[in-house]
């Protein structure tokens, strides 16, 4: 192993046998809990230091209902569903988009909203819907498009809008107060957009220190030795290691294109519930392109599949392999929840990097052996 | 309400049954083998090794189905023939012939077909193996994507060939042909139309060469041999630890991929392990042989970048763990099935 992991090993070590208790680091970017995970990164933290997975993959958090009324508008006559891959097997009350599509509904994985503006180029006759979730890392490409279709009179393009604002979970999840987080490990791409200073408050107001990192194992070790070293001198700072993309103020473009198409409304978070001001709802100028509107559906109220503890995942409280479903009916192949599905989701993280037999037995973290 | 067991059995094939993982499995599982059981297919190899007499005769076949039938570093009618000689080549089998069966679309413009034929041509006589019989059929516009090929292979197994799950031991090595994922993140480029700095090529290839030679040379030091090829590195060694009850420790430094590869992959969101290969082996290679093993494959173009890249250990049986560059660890699974354009 080279000398710079070696070197911050110690550094994390130290830090760790100083605060000689248990510390509990949130991440909330699911390339992060992806990253952490297949790096085997728990695995190179002493016992004491955890990485608990917090609201970061978008599509764990969007509502059942919600999913439910894609996989209904999926089943319409002349409807073709473009979607970011993620949300193909989600599971919902009927089945998934994927089993849709194998039942004959026009469903499409695309890389950008982008190419569902050129779907729709290419189909006159259909009307395209574009699955509309992430947070402010997709939302700028959703106003982006909203606004191409506008301006080429696109009419057979919609999105159905289900964009979420990271600030409002991360404050919502501080004032629960049955989440014990001592420090965040800020997202990466959504940083890059927002921008670290978005932070400030989080680290004054709540005393929580934050460090905004990139996706790079070392980097990641880089930010937990600087959350420990913060802890140990009872500092709240918000660091930004990942200086290379993130900037204080964040990308102004993107800020404006999110700020002239959306409008902060309440939203439901799975898991989180109802967050005042937490989703993006089209501005009244441009409520043609919403889908939802356009067909006459309705998302339906939010729930969880019976056993499912996605919503306790996604906050943080229990480990995947605390739900009784993990491994055992919910696995890669047959996910019950979006945990499962979604290739940022915690529950699929652990399920696929995870020793999980280990874990399953309560043995919590994976056995290291470093020579 | 919401999902129990029945909801989520599927009740008819999605795209995922294609992907070449765990969902390609359960297809074989609950639909195939229950009412084709035979002791030759049930190995589930490559190819099937059967005695024709006092002979044993090797068999595989393959259909195609990518999409673009042209890309960089090769086109469908290429990979038709190297896929079929590779699969046999994985039994340690030397191609005699191959047959073709065309699959044809309504409008499928005549020069394209010409390209594909000659690119048949070209591959099956530089490998040795021709084409000696086929089929050609034609379908409605609409019915197929331009075309699809199937070709079958029969070979001769060379004589020094000792291959099998059943022979690899603790203590074996595990050595990759050479670089991985080329194929599939390719294909995925050009569907997707990503431009890279150094543009990426398909390493679709007739492995027989490097590998019988191999076989020649090592005889039974190499215990077992696959073709990542869907489902990638990743469900071949899950397969390979599956069968032989005994685990695999991958050393991710040493994995052979290009820069450019391994960008790709970080951009579309793919694990390399995971991305199909059609111009690689995976190998369990004795460790006495593994240097010898290695240094032969680097004296040819196509092993030019193999190298040794995990060990078979008595550790839980079925699991495959890969040490990262940092020295952390996690488990390799087979792929669900992936939500990947047609990649061969």
């Amino acid at each position: 192993m080279d000398s710079q992991v070696v070197e911050i090993r110690d550094r994390i070590e130290r830090a760790a046998n100083t605060l000689a208790r248990e510390v509990r680091l949130m991440e909330i970017c699911g390339t992060h809990t992806m990253s952490i995970f297949r790096q085997g990164l728990r695995g190179l933290l002493p016992q004491a230091v955890r990485l608990i997975s917090g609201p970061g993959c978008p599509v764990c958090v969007t509502s059942q209902g919600y999913i439910d009324a894609v996989i209904e508008l999926a089943g319409r006559d002349g409807v073709i569903i473009a979607t970011y891959g993620d949300m193909i097997r989600v599971p919902g009350h009927s089945g998934s988009l994927e089993q849709a599509r194998a039942a004959g509904a026009r469903v499409q994985a695309v890389l950008s909203s982008m190419d569902a503006l050129t779907l729709a180029r290419e189909n006159p006759d259909a009307t395209v819907l574009f699955v509309a979730v992430g947070f402010e890392t997709t939302a700028p490409a959703t106003a982006a498009a909203v606004l191409a279709a506008g301006a080429q009179g696109l009419d057979n393009f919609a999105v159905l809008p289900a964009h979420k604002f990271v600030m409002p979970a991360m404050r919502a999840l501080l004032a629960d107060g049955q989440v014990r987080v001592d420090g965040f490990l800020c997202p990466g791409h959504v940083s890059v957009i927002l921008g670290s200073r978005v932070y400030d408050p989080i680290a004054r107001e709540h005393q929580r220190p934050c460090v905004v990192a990139g996706f790079e194992p070392m980097q990641i070790l880089q930010a937990v030795a600087l959350l420990l070293e913060q802890l140990v001198a009872h500092q709240s700072q918000v660091t930004n290691v990942y200086r290379s993309v993130v900037t204080a103020h964040g990308n102004p473009h993107a800020l404006r294109l999110i700020d002239e198409v959306f409008t902060p409304a309440d939203a439901w978070w799975r898991g989180l519930g109802p967050i005042p001001g937490s989703g993006m709802a089209l501005r009244p100028q441009f409520e043609r392109f919403d889908g939802f509107a356009r067909m006459c559906v309705r998302e339906g109220a939010d729930y969880d599949p019976p056993g499912c503890r996605c919503g306790q995942v996604v906050k943080g409280l229990v480990d995947p392999p605390e739900c009784p479903l993990f491994a055992q009916s919910c696995t890669a192949t047959t996910p019950v929840g979006p945990c499962m599905v979604s290739s940022e989701g915690t529950c699929a993280a652990w399920f696929k990097y995870g020793r999980r037999r280990l874990e399953v037995a309560g043995t919590r973290r994976p056995q290291v052996r470093t020579k | 309400m919401a999902m129990t067991a029945d909801s989520t059995k599927s009740q008819q094939i999605m795209l995922a049954h294609g992907g070449g993982g765990e969902m390609t499995a359960r297809l074989l599982a609950d639909h195939l083998l229950p009412q084709l059981a035979n002791p030759a297919l049930d190995e589930l190899g490559d190819a099937a090794v059967l005695k024709a007499g006092r002979c044993r005769v090797a068999m595989s076949t393959d259909s195609y189905v990518v999409q673009p039938l042209e890309f960089p570093g090769g086109d469908i009618g290429k990979l038709a023939v190297a896929g079929t000689l590779n699969d046999l080549a994985m039994v340690g089998a030397s191609g005699v012939a191959l047959s073709l069966g065309l699959i044809l679309e309504e409008g499928l413009p005549t020069d394209l077909l010409d390209r594909v034929v000659a690119s048949i041509r070209l591959t099956s006589s530089a490998a040795g193996v021709p084409v000696v019989t086929g089929d050609t059929k034609v379908v409605g516009r609409g019915q197929c994507d331009g075309m699809f090929i199937n070709t079958t292979g029969i070979g001769l197994p060379v004589p020094q060939a000792r291959l099998g799950a059943a022979r690899v031991r603790p203590g074996d090595k595990v050595v990759i042909s050479g670089r991985i994922a080329e194929h599939g993140l390719t294909i995925i480029s050009q569907r997707r139309g990503l431009r890279f700095d150094s543009p990426l090529h398909s390493d679709v290839a007739v492995l027989a060469p490097l590998v019988l030679g191999l076989l020649r040379q090592f005889g039974p030091g190499v215990r077992w041999l696959r073709d990542p090829t869907r489902g990638g590195v990743a469900n071949c060694l899950v397969e390979l630890a599956e069968s032989a009850h005994l685990a695999v420790e991958l050393n991710e430094e040493a994995i052979p991929i290009s820069p450019t590869t391994l960008h790709a992959a970080e951009m579309l969101g793919l694990d390399p392990l995971t991305v199909a290969n059609e111009g690689k082996f995976v190998a369990v290679v004795a460790a006495d042989k593994v240097d010898a093993a290695v240094a032969a494959c680097g004296s040819h173009p196509l092993g030019r970048h193999a190298a040794v890249v995990g060990t078979v250990t008595d550790g839980e049986p079925g699991l495959v763990e890969l040490v990262t560059r940092l020295g952390g660890r996690r488990i390799v699974q087979k792929p669900y099935g992936e939500e990947l354009p047609r990649i061969c």
